[in-house]
């Protein structure tokens, strides 16, 4: 029952790995770009809504209407303003810029807001939970876990059936003839990136009211978004939620056999995949 | 104008120059322990290793196109080698530093056998991946000290040499020893027919391959050897701090981003953008690191800038303005005329 508790936790827990992954494999399904920064962004996500509570005195979860549309605005300028210039054939541009913003980034929060760990407090949501055939599950890791669901079926809906979706397959199929039919790919790749960081924002709120978190803590979180991508296969986003899961389970098991292993276990996990499968469980685009 | 009059060649005048130069630069910097002050004496030691960092990551990342973010696995893991063998292994500090560097290399075999199946970008965050299972693997290590980490042995700094003055003149001759080695390794590999393989790589990956070149192989030789020496440079670090912990020895502050700026600030795909890169680094370094996290900023709002107008970096700037060159990799065509010119 203890094991079946651990793979059900991490399963949920998951789900908030696939909300860490989902904008960065969209991002990377849209125009080839891997963001170094975005552990980051979603840090800088949870300490937006960290304010918004706090100045607005408003529920972290009613804070997204603000910080959705705030870091969507900042993807589209960062996008329109920095990175559109790094796109091209040569892979280095891209990768330093955006490591650069992730130092800036890191160390304007740690300036801004120091280097204590914060928490968001959600009130009763965070303790409340249910019981489901023996099992106690928090209300929070469930809802987290359904948001996660319902982001991924929306993002997914929306490429393939909406124009805008139309448009980001064919800027990914190839820019320049979709640039030929009328579409400006750079204001396109703005409102990918915006899109992506609007997952970030509920990413990062999410993993504020979860746990604490400081300045430091975005470069794990890009390595676990990461990780979920990997395993479940590039490009494919409900593959990306399995490889979440499939990292939460091997989190909660390993922390289960020894509390000090829960990270290595996740990273153990992945490598075992990559030794096993490069392409990832269910791969739709080559990378 | 006949075409004998036109002569092929390699070495330039302002090359001639700057070897001498250097040559100076470097005696005088071996008598350094005689008239240097303590605190420079340090400055300079940690100076050569950046150097060395710089050039071996440029080495992978500007030529071999392996841009890596996890360099620190093998800095922490050179160091805690460096702690294991003269911990336990009873092995004399100097000879351990080179052992650190062959089970770098032992270790980066598999690593590499790995992450090699990850392109690209994905590349550059599974060395990042790699770096922290290290990290998290020595954190478990209990005799090693485990998450807090562990010092050196009194009776171990001890046997390096007499006195204090003694081991940090000893230490400061191993930094420089290490930072001109890897320079003249980079330097003199590039040179060689492995190292035009690699130049042919950067400069169009499938020309290179249409002509024969084995690019997996000839990066899966860079990588292992920069690994090697990286994991050697690690060593020195730490056996100039004489305390290792995993958080210090796995670092991507320290190892990796600052690495990087001094690489992308200097001239990435260069010999010479690492040294100028690291000379600039220090210099801020020493007049802004009273600001602290707003340095770091302006530090990599610099490399964003760079990144973005001058990819080549400060040298290339340098290099296109005044067609310079310190270490000649390439050959040209000279005319009579620019010989008189020259």
């Amino acid at each position: 029952m203890e094991w079946l508790n651990a793979v059900v936790q991490g399963t949920l827990l998951g789900g908030l790995y696939a909300l860490f992954a989902a904008g960065l494999s969209l991002i990377f399904g849209v125009m080839r770009l891997v963001n170094i920064a975005h552990g980051d962004l979603i840090v800088m996500a949870a300490y937006l809504g960290l304010t918004a509570t706090v100045v607005l005195g408003i529920h972290p979860l009613v804070a997204l209407i603000v910080v959705i549309p705030a870091m969507a605005g900042i993807g589209y300028v960062l996008q329109r303003g920095i990175l559109n210039r790094t796109l091209g054939d040569d892979l280095l541009p891209p990768l330093l810029v955006t490591f650069g913003l992730s130092v800036i980034i890191q160390n304007a929060l740690l300036e801004g807001y120091t280097a204590d760990p914060q928490k968001m407090n959600a009130g009763a949501l965070e303790t409340a939970s249910l019981s489901v055939g023996g099992l106690s599950l928090g209300i929070l890791p469930v809802l987290t876990f359904a948001v996660a669901v319902a982001v991924i079926a929306g993002l997914q809906w929306m490429f393939y059936h909406t124009a805008l979706g139309r448009a980001f397959r064919a800027v990914s199929d190839n820019q320049d003839i979709a640039q030929l039919m009328g579409l400006n790919k750079r204001h396109i790749f703005g409102l990918a990136m915006a899109l992506a960081l609007a997952v970030t924002a509920i990413a990062g709120i999410f993993l504020g009211i979860r746990t604490s978190f400081d300045p430091s803590i975005g470069g794990g979180r890009l390595i676990f978004g990461f990780e979920a991508v990997i395993i479940g296969g590039l490009g494919n986003l409900w593959g990306t939620l399995a490889g979440g899961v499939i990292l939460g389970v091997a989190q909660t098991v390993g922390a289960k056999i020894d509390p000090g292993w829960q990270v290595l276990s996740g990273h153990i996990a992945f490598l075992l995949i990559l030794a096993v499968r490069p392409q990832g469980l269910f791969p739709r685009v080559s990378g | 104008m006949n075409l004998d009059s036109y002569t092929v060649t390699r070495g330039s005048k302002s090359a001639k120059i700057a070897a001498i130069l250097g040559l100076i630069v470097i005696v005088i910097l071996i008598t350094a322990p005689w008239w240097a002050g303590r605190a420079d004496m340090r400055l300079l030691g940690e100076l050569f290793l950046y150097l060395a960092l710089a050039s071996l990551w440029n080495l992978m990342a500007g030529y071999a196109g392996l841009v890596s973010v996890g360099q620190q696995a093998y800095v922490g893991f050179g160091g805690y080698m460096l702690f294991a063998l003269t911990i336990f292994g009873g092995v004399n500090p100097v000879f351990a530093i080179a052992l650190a560097g062959l089970l770098g290399a032992a270790i980066a075999v598999p690593v590499a056998a790995l992450i090699f199946r990850l392109r690209g970008a994905y590349f550059a965050i599974g060395t990042w991946v790699m770096a922290e299972v290290f990290r998290l693997s020595f954190a478990q290590v209990g005799a090693l000290g485990g998450g807090s980490g562990t010092s050196l042995p009194v009776g171990i700094v001890r046997s390096m040499a007499d006195g204090r003055s003694a081991r940090e003149a000893l230490s400061y001759w191993l930094a420089l020893g290490v930072a001109t080695l890897v320079v003249a390794a980079v330097y003199l590999f590039l040179r060689s027919r492995k190292g035009l393989a690699l130049t042919a790589i950067r400069d169009n990956e499938l020309a290179a391959g249409s002509l024969g070149i084995d690019i997996f192989r000839t990066k899966f030789l860079v990588y292992i050897v920069t690994c090697a020496m990286t994991a050697m440079v690690g060593a020195l670090i730490f056996l100039q701090k004489l305390r290792i912990s995993p958080d210090a020895a796995f670092s991507v502050n320290d190892w990796t981003a600052f690495v990087i700026f001094i690489v992308v600030i200097g001239g990435i795909g260069t010999i010479e953008g690492p040294i100028i890169g690291t000379l600039i680094f220090f210099a801020l370094r020493e007049t802004l690191a009273d600001l602290g996290t707003i340095y770091l900023m302006v530090l990599g709002l610099v490399a964003i800038v760079i990144m973005l107008k001058a990819p080549k970096g400060i040298w290339g700037l340098i290099k296109d303005r005044m067609n310079l060159q310190i270490f000649p990799l390439g050959y040209r065509v000279e005319t009579p005329d620019e010989n008189k010119g020259a």
